[in-house]
């Protein structure tokens, strides 16, 4: 059931081995990643397997669209090779599980969701957001963030339910088979990761940057230009949809904003350090905030802008101690508009 | 009584001395689940000679005199158990003086945890004391007097151990000052005399009437932390207890059970706080207090929690406000508990004991603990919130209570500010000539036996 798209061959014959080779986190030649990346296939042990930080970028360097992350992540759950220890996964399992609070709703397009970051709904207001229906809660919840904590399984239980949810309670009645994704994560779920492990899904995910680009081109007249030179944080699950990183450049001109040239931006970014602190690789997470803050510091930024709602909490408070703004694109786009953003630092 | 009554006035003044029905309703009972005791009048004295003469006056005439601070002990021990005077100290509640060089600071008696908290905020913004996971109203005096423990007791032990010294009434009414305040101007220690605080220390107001304390402030450091630490065994506890708290920079280490949220059910969650003078400092102090727990952490068997800034918060206050709440659960006013102290290797066993009691007794439970000193001890803490409103939910309540007692001191703990069946448990398992002496201190101290008779009763 819900078998992982993942062709066997295709890897074998790969010489690149860009999934291992492209890691940052890990040193691995050619040759030791080609070694390891059989013992992946034959499910054997492997050093990848323990040092794997999970931060999905090989799904992004795989030339072929084989899904070497999701193999990877079966394969820590098959030999029990947690990243996290267990009674915090245990603990994240219990906490993030569909609550069954969920009840038919009227809701009209354009339909937002927001995922389980409920504390998040303060964001939605204001010109941009006008007539937008939010949806939001834990029976929704996207459950990919499971790749971390090698839980596959927790996926292939809850995520069907979810996209079930998602359209018999909001979809189906609403005249609208679209579907706006706040998060990068929820778009990556529905339009990468539902179909690597033959999960249907009904509506059309949008991701909440084509919504963005497409308000500020209607409201391109009010728009005041913001001239700040900001960093761009991209998150993990943005790797499942690279193909959406050229919005980001297009908002930010629309804005008036200069994303800054620096070192770990675009497919050289680096993890927030959320899931490492959970993985208990404190320093590790340590030494990446810092090298990531002298980065934007060292070109100029002024302002890191958010889309990942799980970043924005990791490193916000780091990144306002370092004298940067902390802000989360859809305020960026709000305060263009010259209004009041939501914020939290 | 009218005459009493009279006398009463004269000393404090009409307005502070009541026998109305709604006063001795209101002064009978506290929010646990011990029956109420009517006293005969409630007194509100306001200088240390007042105290001195209304025990003159109980002495002639002998009548009992129960001293009390907040009244939020929830064992009872300020209901006056055979009648008399209940001496509410909330009026003096001034605070006298701060030391900021020699950190400590003077305060009368009823001063509460809240005023001495916000007083030091506001004027000595550098110092702080331990404060207990207790309401703001709870007073400083009455948490040193029955041992109790907070917010810095990692660091710096029971309340009782913080204390420099105290002025006190006895009960045959002369005042007497113990510390180095009996022969000094300041009151830094109670080394080097002879310690006699610990005639008023744990005795639950019967030798005397506590009018003023020396405690001891804290650095109150600008850069403040707390780790989570979440493990499924109780049976790794005391191990990492025993780790954590022999690097020695936490202030204070807690740990909590409980089935709600529902997250929480099934983990045992240790909170490590720490504080520094710096960023840098802070950090160095995480990566040390985090070292000798990566044994667990590489097995995967515990690890600290994630915690963005907003989550963090509840858990750096103090008190905690989260408690306050879950004492309310049930709704109707009734909160119970027990603390009970042992060594941390009993972690465990009170774990269980207290899981069974309350699928037993049909109670929603609370359970955890907070470690005293460097690990010497801890106070392991079993709450039991009821509907007073609801009599079999009293009832529960009252049986969760008594089983969790007789438990605690099964395996070896004994029970903190017992209430009055419990002290006859306690007193039942006593050394027989440790038992002989508490007797003979009191007749000693009290011989006519007007100190909140029927507590702490060896006969």
């Amino acid at each position: 059931m819900y078998e992982l798209k993942y062709d066997e061959a295709v890897c074998e014959k790969c010489e690149t081995v860009d999934c291992l080779v492209k890691c940052r986190y890990m040193t691995l030649d050619r040759e030791s990643a080609k070694e390891e990346r059989l013992r992946l296939i034959r499910g054997e042990d492997s050093r990848v397997l323990k040092d794997c930080i999970t931060c999905y970028a090989c799904e992004e360097y795989c030339p072929h669209g084989n899904h070497p992350f999701y193999l990877l992540v079966d394969r820590q759950e098959q030999s029990e090779t947690w990243p996290v220890p267990v009674p915090l996964t245990k603990q994240q399992i219990k906490m993030m599980a569909p609550k069954g609070r969920i009840s038919p709703e009227n809701v009209q397009a354009p339909v937002l969701n927001m995922c389980y970051f409920p504390m998040l709904k303060g964001c939605i207001q204001g010109r941009l957001f006008e007539g937008v229906s939010t949806i939001v809660g834990s029976d929704i919840f996207c459950n990919i963030m499971w790749l971390h904590f090698a839980k596959n399984s927790a996926i292939r239980e809850r995520l069907p339910q979810v996209v079930n949810n998602i359209w018999q309670y909001y979809l189906r009645d609403s005249g609208t088979q679209e579907v706006i994704c706040y998060h990068d994560e929820c778009y990556g779920t529905y339009t990468q990761l539902a179909p690597a492990f033959g999960i249907d899904v009904p509506f059309k995910p949008i991701h909440l940057f084509q919504f963005l680009t497409e308000k500020l081109a209607e409201l391109k007249d009010q728009v005041r230009p913001l001239g700040m030179r900001v960093a761009y944080q991209r998150p993990c699950s943005n790797r499942l949809v690279p193909e959406t990183q050229h919005w980001v450049d297009e908002i930010f001109e629309r804005v008036g904003v200069q994303r800054v040239d620096r070192e770990y931006d675009r497919e050289n970014a680096l993890c927030c350090g959320g899931i490492l602190r959970l993985q208990q690789r404190e320093e590790l997470a340590d030494d990446i905030l810092k090298k990531n803050l002298d980065d934007m510091s060292a070109a100029g930024a002024t302002v890191c802008v958010f889309n990942c709602p799980a970043c924005f909490f990791t490193m916000g408070q780091a990144v306002a101690e370092r004298g940067l703004m902390p802000i989360l694109m859809s305020d960026l786009c709000r305060a263009a508009l010259g209004e009041k953003w939501w914020g939290v630092f | 009584m009218n005459e009493t009554y009279s006398e009463l006035a004269g000393i404090v003044g009409e307005r502070y001395v009541s026998n109305e029905p709604e006063e001795k309703f209101i002064y009978s009972r506290d929010q646990g689940t011990m029956e109420p005791c009517d006293p005969d009048f409630v007194v509100m004295p306001d200088s240390t000679e007042e105290v001195r003469q209304i025990v003159l006056l109980a002495n002639r005439k002998g009548i009992p005199i129960v001293p009390m601070g907040g009244g939020l002990v929830l064992s009872g021990l300020s209901r006056p158990l055979k009648g008399g005077v209940v001496l509410d100290m909330k009026r003096m509640n001034r605070i006298l003086q701060v030391n900021e060089t020699s950190r400590y600071a003077i305060v009368e008696a009823g001063a509460s945890q809240g005023m001495l908290q916000a007083y030091l905020k506001k004027h000595h913004p550098s110092l702080k004391h331990s404060v207990p996971d207790a309401p703001p109203i709870a007073t400083v005096g009455g948490n040193v007097l029955i041992h109790g423990s907070g917010h810095l007791s990692h660091a710096a032990g029971f309340h009782s151990e913080m204390l420099n010294g105290m002025e006190a009434v006895l009960p045959t009414g002369e005042v007497v000052r113990l510390g180095s305040c009996a022969t000094s101007p300041y009151w830094f220690s109670r080394a080097p005399l002879p310690d006699l605080a610990g005639l008023f220390l744990g005795w639950t107001g019967t030798t005397g009437v506590v009018t003023k304390l020396a405690i001891r402030l804290y650095p109150n450091r600008p850069f403040n932390d707390v780790g989570v630490f979440v493990v499924e065994d109780p049976e790794i506890v005391p191990d990492i207890l025993h780790r954590v708290t022999g690097v020695g920079l936490a202030e204070d280490i807690s740990a909590w059970m409980t089935p709600k949220p529902d997250w929480a059910e099934g983990f045992i969650h240790i909170n490590v706080n720490y504080s520094a003078d710096s960023k840098d400092e802070l950090g160095w102090k995480k990566n040390l207090i985090r070292a000798p727990l990566r044994k667990y952490m590489d097995e995967k068997t515990g690890g600290f929690m994630m915690l963005p800034l907003p989550m963090k918060k509840p858990f750096l206050e103090a008190p905690a406000s989260q408690l306050t709440r879950f004492a309310d659960v049930r709704k109707g006013g009734g909160f119970e508990y027990v603390g009970a102290i042992m060594p941390i290797e009993l972690f465990p066993e009170a774990h269980q004991m207290g899981l069974d009691i309350a699928e037993r007794c049909g109670t929603t439970y609370s359970t955890g603990a907070r470690i005293i000193g460097m690990g010497h001890c801890m106070m392991f803490f079993f709450a039991y919130p009821f509907n007073r409103a609801d009599p079999s939910d009293v009832k529960r309540a009252g049986t969760a209570l008594e089983q969790t007692n007789r438990g605690a001191l099964d395996m070896g703990g004994i029970p903190w500010k017992a209430e009055a069946p419990a002290q006859k448990q306690i007193l039942q398992r006593m050394d027989e000539n440790t038992r002989e002496l508490m007797s003979r201190v009191r007749r000693m101290l009290d011989p006519k036996g007007i100190m909140n008779p029927g507590n702490w009763e060896v006969d």
